[in-house]
């Protein structure tokens, strides 16, 4: 397959398409128009839906209604579009319903800007709808990963029967990079649950009303489960020149991008800096974590936020012998490798003393 | 002797109604099996029921039902229906459901003409959380959140959504009916067959407005409840076809 050169909206779109999605719904907002726009103009050629719909919450629903039948089925947004689908995160988790969501963060609150950020960390990992229930996220740090983390958040999706998040921002949507694509899937997944009329079968139903408390509980504490199958299976994060680092930072998505330039700079001025980058936000690697707390004696979390991922790492870390500090750009601000090189030289000579 | 009256083969057999007494859903519900056996549409069906007191319509229906978040139903079969246009797919919805919370998704889905049927219960109050004022309660009417009556000033007028979207050219056919009498029954029966007949016959959307009673937030009997439909209900909403397109869209369609 060659190598193609393209932003990160279209790519996850392509991706999606080669990875068996023949639904697409969502309404417009910056910074993630083109991943709308490359469906409108792809999909119907391989015979799949793109519908504009009139809010995200319209979409979302639609997203159910697709899934519900056994389609493979995307939308995506940015921050304030994503507030609005949380209510259909929360059926979808409820119903059991396979859906890729696309969340292109932008600086927020409210309608905030249009510039990349990291601020809906907690809307993510926390299942940012209603009941008790969770999203995995997945946040790739590349083109070439977004197009390779869409079609492993459809495989997971199918696999363990839940909404996946996939968590980037506007720079990994806006920006341009060689792709090689995966070749198109050949067969979907069995879906049994699936409603497709009851035939000559016996007819179905799937409703997240549970009147029966203990019902409600047996399948909160079931979703429980789940989730934690998927943190022992399918939990992934990237280790960054970690050999010899006694000084690590954490940092994911765009930051970690960002992080392994001013890794770089560090590294030629003697600091023996690594990175853990984690790639599922939930279930968060939290066991590398603690493994890496004993090779290093300082921990730099470092986000385009006020400081929500930290508190994963300060969770991951409870009870350990560590240092941990906290950098962050919120807003939209994108910092550069430059800076964040000066802040890591200024932690590790305090770790030094 | 020949046995008339039949139980619907999509109909549940084994369940108990947690339906009120007189309470219009469970008359809507036996038309809508027994249509669906009538048309042989039972195999394909996908229902959606509402948030409202026919968010249990699964435990009577006897062919797939998948449950909506309030107002969502259109989206939902709007999702399912262009996934699989195989599927025959209804939106079963209440009139705080289809008129207040779900309002865009009503008229945008109409606009759309998504080939999908909409049926839509108007029993002029929230039934399910206890009698709240709707968007369709009458004026005057006494209601949880209108305790001294609607009064226009501060409540607003009772909204005619069916009307509304029988303006749209994507509309194929609209009806207001009533299931207050056994001849509205018949009536009701007639229309929900023209908008599943529009459906198959892929012409577009179709809903049908069932003005319903709600004895119990209504605080009335069962008789007297149906009398209020037939004497103030239909004075505000008047039963009748609002749209009939499928003509012309077969033309279009060649
Ligand atoms: C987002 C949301 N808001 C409020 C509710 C509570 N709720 C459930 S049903 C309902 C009203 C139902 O009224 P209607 O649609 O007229 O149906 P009916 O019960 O009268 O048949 C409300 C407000 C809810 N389930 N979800
Ligand atoms: S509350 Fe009203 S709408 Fe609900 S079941 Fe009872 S009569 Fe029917
Ligand atoms: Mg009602």
């Amino acid at each position: 397959m060659d190598k193609v050169f393209t932003s990160g909206n279209h790519c996850i779109a392509e991706a999606a398409i080669r990875a068996g999605c023949r639904c697409y719904f969502g309404y417009p907002i910056t910074p993630q128009n083109e991943l709308g726009e490359y469906m409108a103009a792809n999909m119907r050629k391989v015979g799949g839906v793109f519908l504009q719909s009139e809010s995200e919450t319209a979409a979302i629903n639609m997203v159910i209604g697709a899934a519900s039948v056994g389609t493979r089925v995307l939308t995506s947004s940015s921050s304030p579009g994503v507030s609005l689908k949380q209510e259909g995160l929360s059926f979808l988790s409820g119903f059991e319903f396979p859906a890729v969501v696309v969340n292109m963060m932008r600086g927020g609150p409210g309608l905030g800007n249009i510039a990349p950020a990291q601020g809906d960390y907690f809307q993510a990992t926390r299942g940012g709808g209603h009941g008790d229930y969770r999203t995995p996220v997945l946040a790739p740090a590349s083109v070439q990963e977004l197009a390779d983390l869409t079609v492993k958040a459809f495989d997971l999706a199918d696999k363990y029967r839940t909404p996946i998040l996939l968590l980037g921002d506007g720079m990994m949507g806006q920006m341009k990079e060689p792709v090689v694509f995966p070749e198109p899937i050949t067969g979907l997944p069995e879906k049994p649950w699936a409603l497709k009329g009851r035939g000559d079968g016996a007819s179905r139903y799937h409703a997240s009303l549970i009147l029966d408390s203990l019902e409600m509980e047996r399948h909160n504490w079931k979703l429980v489960r789940k989730y934690r199958e998927m943190a022992e299976k399918e939990t992934l994060y990237e280790l960054y020149m970690m050999e010899d680092a006694d000084f690590v930072v954490v940092a994911y998505g765009t930051t970690a991008r960002i992080a392994k330039g001013a890794i770089k700079r560090a590294r030629k001025d003697g600091l023996k800096v690594g990175m853990v980058r984690p790639i599922t936000l939930f279930p968060f690697p939290d066991k590398i974590l603690q493994k890496v707390a004993r090779q290093v004696k300082h921990f730099l979390v470092f986000e385009m936020s006020t400081g929500q991922m930290v508190e994963d790492v300060k969770m991951a870390l409870d009870g350990l012998q560590t240092e941990l500090s906290f950098h962050g750009r919120p807003g939209g601000v994108i910092p550069t490798p430059i800076e964040f090189s000066r802040v890591i030289h200024r932690y590790y000579r305090r770790m030094q003393k | 002797m020949e046995l008339v009256n039949k139980w619907p083969k999509y109909y549940k057999q084994d369940v108990v109604t947690h339906y009120c007494p007189g309470c219009g859903h469970g008359i809507v519900h036996r038309i809508v099996a027994e249509l669906l056996e009538e048309m042989d549409l039972g195999k394909q069906a996908y229902l959606v029921c509402p948030a409202g007191c026919a968010v249990l319509a699964y435990r009577y229906f006897d062919f797939d039902v998948i449950e909506s978040a309030h107002g969502r139903g259109t989206a939902i079969a709007t999702g399912a229906k262009r996934a699989n246009p195989k599927l025959f797919v209804i939106s079963y919805q209440g009139d705080g459901d289809l008129s207040a919370i779900g309002t865009a998704e009503t008229i945008h889905s109409a606009n759309r003409g998504e080939n999908i049927c909409v049926v839509f219960i108007n029993n002029a109050v929230y039934g399910m959380t206890g009698g709240q004022m709707a968007p369709t309660s009458l004026i005057g009417q006494s209601t949880t959140t209108s305790p001294a009556g609607r009064n226009p000033d501060v409540d607003g007028y009772p909204l005619h959504i069916t009307d509304v979207v029988a303006e749209f050219p994507g509309v194929t056919y609209a009806e207001r009916v009533s299931v207050a009498t056994p001849a509205g029954i018949r009536k009701t029966k007639k229309a929900i067959r023209n908008a599943f007949q529009t459906q198959v016959d892929g012409l577009g959307y179709s809903i049908v407005e069932v003005l319903s009673a709600c004895p119990t937030n209504w605080k009335m009997d069962p008789v007297t409840s149906c009398k209020w439909i037939e004497e103030e209900m239909v004075k505000e909403y008047k039963p009748g076809l609002l749209t009939d397109k499928r003509e012309e869209r077969r033309k279009e369609k060649g």
